[in-house]
């Protein structure tokens, strides 16, 4: 079944071409495409780098044949999201026009009837006057069928065919059931004993109609799930305007090339990512981070498509572009993750695979009782209950149930800045029992700054300046975060950073190196230790001072004797104590895990309220806390940095990136606080606990629906109360019964997680 | 009665058959060198065809033609491979399915009306 509907031809397309950067390369490109068999006309805008071609060729050719002359070229006809969500829209809307035709028809012929029966008025086949009337409703009856529900129809064929089966069997089955008997009962009344010659036509009429109103409000419903992507799309701009050849120009974001220069004026929307090459100015971030604050931008700092300029020009050169761009790419997640399934909604799709053809056995096996057992007139009772039972049953209400709960309980976390990977990830965090913080920049803002310089008095001392000189020499070629802030430290004094040879990094306890002839040891006490250098009582006196004040002292010996403690610190993020307390007040274990010294580590959890911690923790056994933590019995939540705690986080039950939206971090992570405050995973985890409350009551309901619903319309309350339902007010309770599931989804788009 | 019972019992037993133990028709891919194409309609209640086998380790592009305007048939997703799409109406959809390890993968609207499987050999 090979076709070629895929690539379709079209009349005029345009392409966008990447990598011409010379007016040669115009005629060249156009030469290639005016050759190709098929191809009327092949116009190149330079400018603008698209070119247009006439001609019934497919596009898949074109592009192929660009690239074959060295060039880049991708379609410019593809829709953007922005597009693809008008359109659905559009085509909702007209179902929705058509649903509500139909429920008009429907309920057109089955209100006067049904008017008609509870008024009194016999709906019974007794004489050849009344068989007239009714073989006319009968009718017309069908043609009301055919045209409000022919889709039912249709639908519950062509799956038969398919040896499969849904809800449009159970309508068809359900209401043709009813005209059937109704036929029957107006062409062969003589077949059928007198009390039973009843007609059901206008249980046919209504319950297509009722079951077409149900379909146009869920269509209204569903809607409003997607509230929240319909936002992420909203942010991206239209149109840039960039800077080639010196010339300024406003084109659509499609086609913006890489490396293009991207001007933004105050007040508009960054178009693309890309890094700063000119001009200075604030950007508010909060439409992608939740952070309130504007952010300051100037040379060589990176923006995000999406955002706002607010106060400065600026000229940018574009690094991500189209569905590269981090707007992008987080839409495209939280449409994947809108669409995936948590663990919890697996037992609704094991019985809605054999839900339909169990509820055809006890319809049968319902109107086989009522013929056996059941009182005169049996075959009426027999079909009544049988077309009830069809009818009432909705595995329409199981299938939504977890679904629409998910698509909007993710967009709620995504409005939050927080990005949910999967269902898996948002079923899970909502049982964490305990969470694992890192505490360098996760805790802390992971800046850390060099706040003392304690030089030790002796004989062959050194003074300040040339002390920090020499451990910044030694520090550049080390990756540690606290080595960053000693060099850092030390351009800011202007100070001299010299060769450093022989560096080794020492796991756990520091580095060491010559610099200037000079051979040199920084780290912690044990180091030293190791290294047979003696630390004095003053020495360590100091260093635990500094400690307890959160403070991360390191010694730095010259030549085998200490030099001078140099203390590092990490300012502690302003809102890490409130978002600790949030996640204590709903009773998860907080444990902190860091590399840094005992004293430092317990003055920091101090600090932020955590009495749990765990200090000198070489990176690679971060893992195994988790793992420690999990063998006790606890669901554990790891949140780190997403690289160097890389492994912690995959093992951990949920991982918890945070950051600015990295590359590595969105990729790697469970869920991905946007945000630096630790208050988006107490977000976070609340979001999933709604979601999956929600979840269980959307399955609880329709489970409880079906379960109950079912065998009330077999009849089960008929040997006690004389009680039989009705197959109308069956019909109308499946049409609301998805309705309700959407319409509790929907009331968690009014979830907002706690103040603070 | 009897005869109604016994009918009644073997309408039952043709249900139990038709949609359970029957053994659907599958359609084989047709294979290129690089990757597999395959278009399948999504229309009035059913994914045509549904039952699709290829070829282990080749990556298989399914181009989705969604016919049905409402909202079930607008999902499809395919959880072992956790990759799903949203299908415009009337215009062709693409997905792009990694090469696959051989067994039997589901693919299938969100409430699972419609329904396929992928048989990889």
């Amino acid at each position: 079944m090979n076709n070629s509907i895929s690539s379709a031809n079209i009349n005029n397309q345009e392409l966008i071409i990447d990598g011409a950067s010379c007016a040669s390369c115009v005629s060249k490109i156009e030469k290639a495409l005016n050759n190709i068999p098929g191809v009327e006309k092949a116009e190149m805008n330079f400018a603008l780098r698209t070119v247009s071609v006439t001609g019934v060729v497919k596009q898949d050719i074109l592009i192929s044949t660009v690239e074959s002359i060295g060039y880049h070229a991708k379609s410019a006809n593809e829709a953007s999201d922005e597009e693809l969500l008008d359109e659905k829209e559009i085509a909702e809307q007209k179902y929705y026009k058509k649903l509500m035709l139909q429920m008009w028809v429907g309920l057109g012929l089955g209100m006067p009837l049904m008017i008609y029966s509870l008024l009194g008025g016999p709906m019974t086949v007794n004489s050849n006057f009344e068989r007239a009337i009714w073989l006319i409703i009968g009718l017309v009856c069908a043609a009301v069928m055919y045209f409000a529900g022919k889709h039912f129809y249709i639908g519950a064929y062509k799956s038969f065919v398919n040896h499969s089966a849904n809800m449009d069997t159970l309508i068809a089955l359900g209401t043709g059931t009813a005209w059937f008997y109704s036929m029957v009962v107006v062409l062969f009344p003589l077949a059928l004993p007198e009390m039973a010659r009843h007609v059901y036509f206008e249980a046919s009429a209504m319950i297509i109609g009722l079951i077409n109103l149900g379909l146009a409000l869920e269509v209204k419903a569903r809607g409003r799930t997607s509230e929240a992507i319909k936002r992420l799309i909203g942010l991206q701009a239209k149109t840039a305007r960039i800077v080639r050849e010196g010339q300024e120009l406003d084109i659509a974001i499609e086609q913006v090339l890489l490396d293009d220069a991207v001007r933004v004026r105050p007040g508009e929307r960054v178009p693309v990512d890309g890094v700063v090459i000119e001009g200075s100015t604030t950007i508010d971030e909060s439409m992608l981070t939740g952070e309130p604050m504007p952010v300051k931008k100037g040379e060589g700092d990176e923006v995000v498509a999406g955002t706002i300029n607010k106060a400065g020009s600026i000229i940018f050169n574009a690094t991500r572009v189209g569905k590269d761009t981090a707007l992008a790419r987080i839409i495209n997640m939280v449409k994947q993750a809108q669409n995936s399934k948590p663990p919890i909604g697996r037992l609704a799709d094991i019985i809605s695979a054999y839900f339909v053809p169990v509820i055809m056995i006890i319809a049968i096996s319902s109107a086989l009782i009522w013929l056996n057992f059941g009182p005169d007139p049996t075959i009426a009772f027999a079909v009544v209950s049988a077309t009830t039972v069809l009818i009432i049953a909705c595995p329409c209400a199981l299938g939504l149930a977890t679904p629409m709960s998910v698509m909007v309980g993710v967009g709620k976390a995504a409005e939050a800045g927080v990005l949910i990977r999967n269902g898996e990830a948002l079923q899970t965090s909502s049982q964490i029992t305990a969470m694992v913080l890192d505490k360098t920049g996760t805790i802390t803002l992971g800046e850390p700054k060099v706040t003392d310089i304690i030089a030790i008095e002796h004989d062959n001392a050194y003074d300040e300046s040339v002390t920090l000189s020499l451990a910044a020499s030694l520090e550049v070629g080390s990756e540690h975060p606290l080595a960053q802030a000693i060099v850092d430290s030390a351009k800011d004094k202007n100070l001299a950073i010299d060769k450093v040879t022989d560096f080794h990094a020492i796991a756990g306890q520091g580095v060491q190196g010559s610099v200037n002839g000079e051979s040199l040891f920084f780290g912690n006490e044990k180091l030293m230790h190791e290294q047979g250098i003696s630390l004095t009582k003053a020495a360590i006196d100091c260093a635990q001072q500094m400690a307890s004040e959160a403070k991360t002292p390191m010694y730095f010996a010259i030549n085998n004797e200490l030099a001078a403690i140099i203390a590092v610190s990490d300012p502690i993020k302003e809102d890490s104590a409130s978002a600790i307390k949030r996640l204590q007040d709903n009773g998860i274990r907080v444990v902190m895990l860091t590399g840094d010294n005992q004293a430092t580590a317990k003055a920091v959890a101090e600090k932020v309220g955590i009495t749990e911690f765990f200090a000198e923790v070489l990176p690679e056994d971060k893992a195994s806390k988790v793992a420690e933590l999990q063998a006790s019995g606890e669901i554990v939540g790891m949140t780190g940095d997403g690289i160097n705690d890389a492994p912690a986080l995959a093992l951990a039950n949920v991982g918890f990136a945070i950051g600015t939206g990295t590359d590595v971090a969105i990729e790697s992570a469970d869920i991905t606080l946007m945000r630096g405050s630790l208050h988006g995973l107490a977000d976070a985890i609340a979001v999933s606990k709604a979601t999956l409350r929600n979840i269980k009551q959307n399955l609880f309901g329709a489970f409880i629906y079906n379960v109950a619903g079912v065998p009330f319309a077999a009849g089960i309350l008929y040997p006690f109360f004389g009680l039989l339902l009705s197959p109308v007010i069956a019909g109308a309770a499946m049409a609301f019964s998805s309705l309700t599931v959407v319409t509790n989804a929907n009331r968690l788009r009014f979830f907002k997680p706690q103040d603070h | 009665m009897l005869i109604i019972n016994l009918l009644g019992l073997g309408i039952v037993a043709l249900i139990i058959w038709w949609f359970w133990l029957y053994k659907p028709e599958i359609i084989q891919v047709e294979e290129t060198n690089t990757e597999s194409e395959l278009t399948i309609l999504v229309e009035e209640g059913v994914y045509q065809p549904a039952n699709i086998s290829i070829a282990a380790g080749k990556p298989v592009k399914l181009t989705f033609i969604r016919k049905d305007a409402s909202p079930c048939a607008a999902t499809v997703l395919f959880p072992e491979l956790e990759i799903n799409g949203e299908l415009p109406l009337n215009k062709p959809f693409e997905i792009s399915l990694p090469a696959m390890q051989k067994g039997q993968y589901a693919f299938h609207c969100q409430m699972k009306m419609y329904s396929g499987s992928i048989i990889v050999k």
